[in-house]
């Protein structure tokens, strides 16, 4: 096992560095420039004396080559550079909202778990019945509706019932305190995206865990510890669930990295200052330095994420080895 | 004085009347002390150093912790004139040739570190702005080309000494991004010092930012305007989505938006929270803009040009877009209703003005006919924001339409959208936007120069250059207006350069509870909001 993921670690250098070179060139592909976007973009006078300036003093005037040197040099310096736009070190920008993003993903994956695995255990059990079918219905409509509308939704329910009853409209808080500051505000604030990502997060793993579940359900050793006359809640919880649990680890783990650096819409929806709302500034702004690292990150967390959940494949499955 | 400019000067002094009478009155309260201002901005701040950038996002946050050499009037930020903030008195006119101003500054005033401020601090601040050292930035340099030298007599006088007599020259001092720095700042941390800190002399120290989401501030005791600020503090967050700011307002996790909202969410905030909100309303130093390209044909035919204003109802179209987008005002090359802006009926004898729309659209199809481009069709490029970009795109396109011209519409996110504008220029027609801070028809002017660096019509127009020079030179307002007149008949009448669309309309639903505040023609100004209470 060892050795497995010292190879798997070492394979993360080409994707990374193939990654950095797509990204890298993806970016300047687009059309336009973070000067022009700063200083054009207000409608005020322009000077292009002064957008000059500015591409002089982000190098994004220095041919494609050096850029890319630069930016690759980063990482054997340990200096990720400043952001286009800011003139922050990328690294405190993104330093500054991690915490909140890991908060929601957490917070949004334990929504998601608490509801997915008993709606999908009791619908694959129940197959066919009326309850297999309101769960399914309850699934479909989390895939099918946008977690950024059911946050608007969310809000605007939250605006009308407290203005009904208590008078006064009441919303949650647009900025962010961290749960060791402020818990209740924390909460008070997290809970409502939390719950809006992890709806739509648990229907994918619902139905996930119901059709592994039926699957392993059919299997013969199922079969043959029925016949020996196992209680039914025994064979599920310790022979089928653990087995089913495979491709809903996989679900689990994949939604969890995409939320690190992909709740573009919901973020702002919320007013959350998280990753995914620097990344869309930072696309939007033409901010190649922070786009490129956010970018390295989120692959990052992918593969790392994809290691983790290898690993506890051979937690759940004994009969999978590395070597 | 002109009868047309003394009418225009009496109507802006009754309008001016009428807003100082509802001051009179909303002073008649007195203003309580203490409280924190939680506002929202729709927009990030990319530095503090206002020199450099040209974002209201960044002037929301910051222009608290600054004084201003002059400023708008606080109590009618719509008058074009101004006052001082940090000078003593009335704000001076040009002495002797009208090339030299001397203000005397006001005595004690301190810097957020104690420093106290002298006439050092203010040239140094204008030497960063107007002269910047080789590869330092400065966004309105180019506003101060009038000015030859600041000098320092003294410590509590200066002095700006101009090339020639220039209107220009107040209004580009009272940008409300000329914040005053402390010379020692400078000397000792350099010209960029700025970008991450903060040592003004406005009515707020600075507390806290955090990128991305907000700034603190908080009351500074020693503000050099006796009694003020009241409030104790403000809060300002960033929240980029309009629907979550209109969410804040009226569930009270924010009082106000300074920038402005849609006609459809004021009437959203009324409707939820009745007399809890206080509308105000007013015109805006922003236009929209129609810009053909005349490098490419057959928008080098002045005919063509002018067909395409002829087809647009400006009177009708503020009538109609006015309930749903932020554009209202009818106007031409001046914000509307300044003492230099054209009245209604010098508006009307222009083409695209014409009250008879038949005989617009008739001549429309004419020139159309004459130029051979009957069945012209071509491409609008717009820019991928709602408000009011595809909303007066989308109606462009549907006047257009009306006398035979087929158009489709190319909507791009900003930066493509500017990348076109600016670097590849392959547009037929595109919507664009001038938008200053300070009301100042002659910056207004500067968008339809073809020299200018921020026109995308790609011409040249001797005339045009000759009389802005002349306008630019002139500080008798009575000649400034009759240049302007002759200027704007060129620009959007005769040559049609640029089809003036419609100008904003500024729209602030707040909570009545935040008193003080009064509504500009610009949001970057009256910002500092040391006038601003709380009636909790």
């Amino acid at each position: 096992m060892y050795k497995y993921i010292v190879k798997r670690l070492l394979l993360m250098i080409p994707t990374l560095l193939g990654a950095a070179i797509f990204v890298f060139l993806l970016l300047r592909a687009v059309p336009g420039d973070v000067c022009e976007t700063r200083f054009a973009g207000t409608g005020a006078f322009v000077d292009q004396e002064q957008i000059n300036l500015c591409r002089a003093d982000l190098g994004i005037d220095q041919p494609l080559i050096i850029q890319f040197f630069d930016f690759i040099a980063g990482y054997a310096t340990f200096d990720l550079g400043n952001s286009f736009w800011t003139g922050q070190p990328v690294v405190q920008e993104i330093a500054l909202r991690f915490e909140l993003s890991l908060q929601i993903a957490i917070m949004a994956t334990l929504v998601a778990i608490i509801i997915a695995i008993p709606l999908g255990t009791i619908s694959a059990i129940r197959q066919n019945t009326w309850i297999d079918l309101v769960v399914r219905l309850f699934s479909i409509a989390g895939i099918a509706i946008p977690s950024f509308w059911l946050g608007i939704m969310i809000i605007l329910g939250l605006l009308i019932f407290s203005q009904s009853v208590f008078g006064d409209p009441w919303m949650p808080p647009i900025r962010f305190k961290s749960i060791f500051e402020d818990p209740m505000h924390n909460l008070s604030q997290i809970i409502w995206p939390a719950v809006a990502t992890g709806y739509r997060y648990s229907a994918v793993a619902t139905r996930m865990t119901r059709s592994a579940l039926l699957e392993v359900l059919r299997e013969d050793y199922v079969r043959t510890a029925r016949a020996k006359g196992l209680v039914e809640k025994i064979i599920i919880r310790r022979h089928a669930l653990k087995n089913a649990m495979l491709p809903v680890v996989t679900i689990i783990a994949i939604e969890f990295a995409f939320l690190m650096g992909g709740l573009v819409v919901t973020e702002q929806v919320f007013n959350l200052n998280g990753l995914g709302k620097l990344f869309v500034d930072s696309v939007l702004q033409l901010d190649f330095n922070m786009t490129q690292q956010l970018v390295m990150l989120v692959v990052l967390i992918f593969l790392m994420t994809n290691l983790f959940v290898d690993i506890l494949y051979a937690w759940l499955d004994p009969r999978i080895r590395y070597s | 004085m002109n009868s047309v400019l003394l009418r225009k000067v009496v109507g802006f002094g009754i309008g001016a009347v009428a807003a100082v009478g509802l001051a009179a009155t909303a002073s008649a309260q007195t203003p309580k002390k203490g409280g924190i201002l939680e506002f929202v901005v729709p927009g990030g701040i990319p530095s503090f150093d206002a020199h450099r950038e040209t974002t209201y996002a960044m002037v929301h946050p910051t222009r608290p912790f600054y004084s201003l050499l002059i400023r708008v009037d606080p109590d009618n930020p719509s008058s074009p004139d101004f006052v001082c903030d940090l000078c003593v008195g009335d704000v001076p006119e040009a002495s002797g040739d009208g090339t030299e101003y001397v203000f005397n500054l006001v005595q004690g005033v301190k810097f957020h570190d104690g420093t106290p401020l002298t006439s050092a601090d203010v040239k140094a601040s204008f030497d960063k702005i107007i002269f910047p050292p080789e590869g330092t930035p400065s966004a309105r340099k180019s506003q101060f080309s009038q000015v030859e030298s600041i000098t320092t007599p003294d410590a509590n006088t200066i002095v700006f000494k101009l090339k020639y007599p220039s209107g220009a020259f107040l209004p580009a001092l009272a940008a409300p991004f000329n914040y005053i720095y402390a010379k020692k700042d400078l000397d000792t941390h350099g010209y960029d010092w700025h970008t991450n800190n903060i040592n003004g002399t406005g009515a707020f120290k600075f507390v806290e930012y955090q990128a991305g989401a907000f700034v603190r501030g908080e009351r500074y005791a020693d503000y050099h305007h006796a009694g003020k600020p009241y409030l104790d503090g403000f809060r300002s967050t960033i929240s980029a989505k309009l629907a979550v700011s209109v969410a804040a307002i009226r569930g009270d996790r924010a009082a106000i938006e300074f920038r402005g909202f849609p006609p459809k969410h004021r009437d959203d905030l009324v409707k939820a929270l009745g007399d809890k909100i206080t509308v105000q309303e007013s015109d805006w130093n922003c236009v929209l803009l129609a810009t053909p390209n005349q490098k490419v044909k057959p928008f080098d035919d002045p005919r063509v040009r002018q067909a395409l204003t002829l087809a647009v109802d400006r009177w009708g179209g503020s009538n109609y877009l006015s309930r749903i987008a932020i554009v209202k005002t009818v106007g031409g090359v001046a914000f509307p209703n300044h003492p230099l802006s054209a009245t209604k009926a010098e508006l009307e004898q222009m083409r695209g003005y014409w009250p008879d729309l038949d005989k617009s659209r008739a001549e429309a199809k004419r020139l159309l006919a004459d130029a051979g481009q009957s069945n012209l069709s071509f491409v609008l490029n717009n820019r991928g924001v709602d408000q009011p970009y595809k909303i007066v795109g989308t109606w462009l396109l549907d006047q257009w339409k009306k006398v035979g011209l087929d158009v489709t519409q190319r909507v791009q996110p900003t930066a493509p959208f500017y990348d076109t504008l600016r670097k590849k220029k392959d547009f037929d027609v595109s919507v664009e936007f001038n938008c200053q801070s300070v009301v100042n028809p002659l910056a207004d002017t500067t968008k339809f120069r073809g020299a200018s660096s921020d026109n995308y019509g790609q011409y040249e127009d001797a005339v045009l250059e000759d009389l802005f020079a002349k306008m630019n030179r002139s500080s008798d307002k009575t000649e400034q207006r009759a240049i302007m007149r002759e200027y704007e008949r060129r620009a959007i009448d005769e040559m049609a350069h640029i089809g003036v669309t419609l100008w904003w309309y500024k729209i602030n639903p707040h909570r009545s509870y935040v008193k003080g505040w009064k509504i500009s023609p610009s949001h970057y100004l009256n910002q500092h909001l040391d006038n601003v209470w709380l009636d909790k």
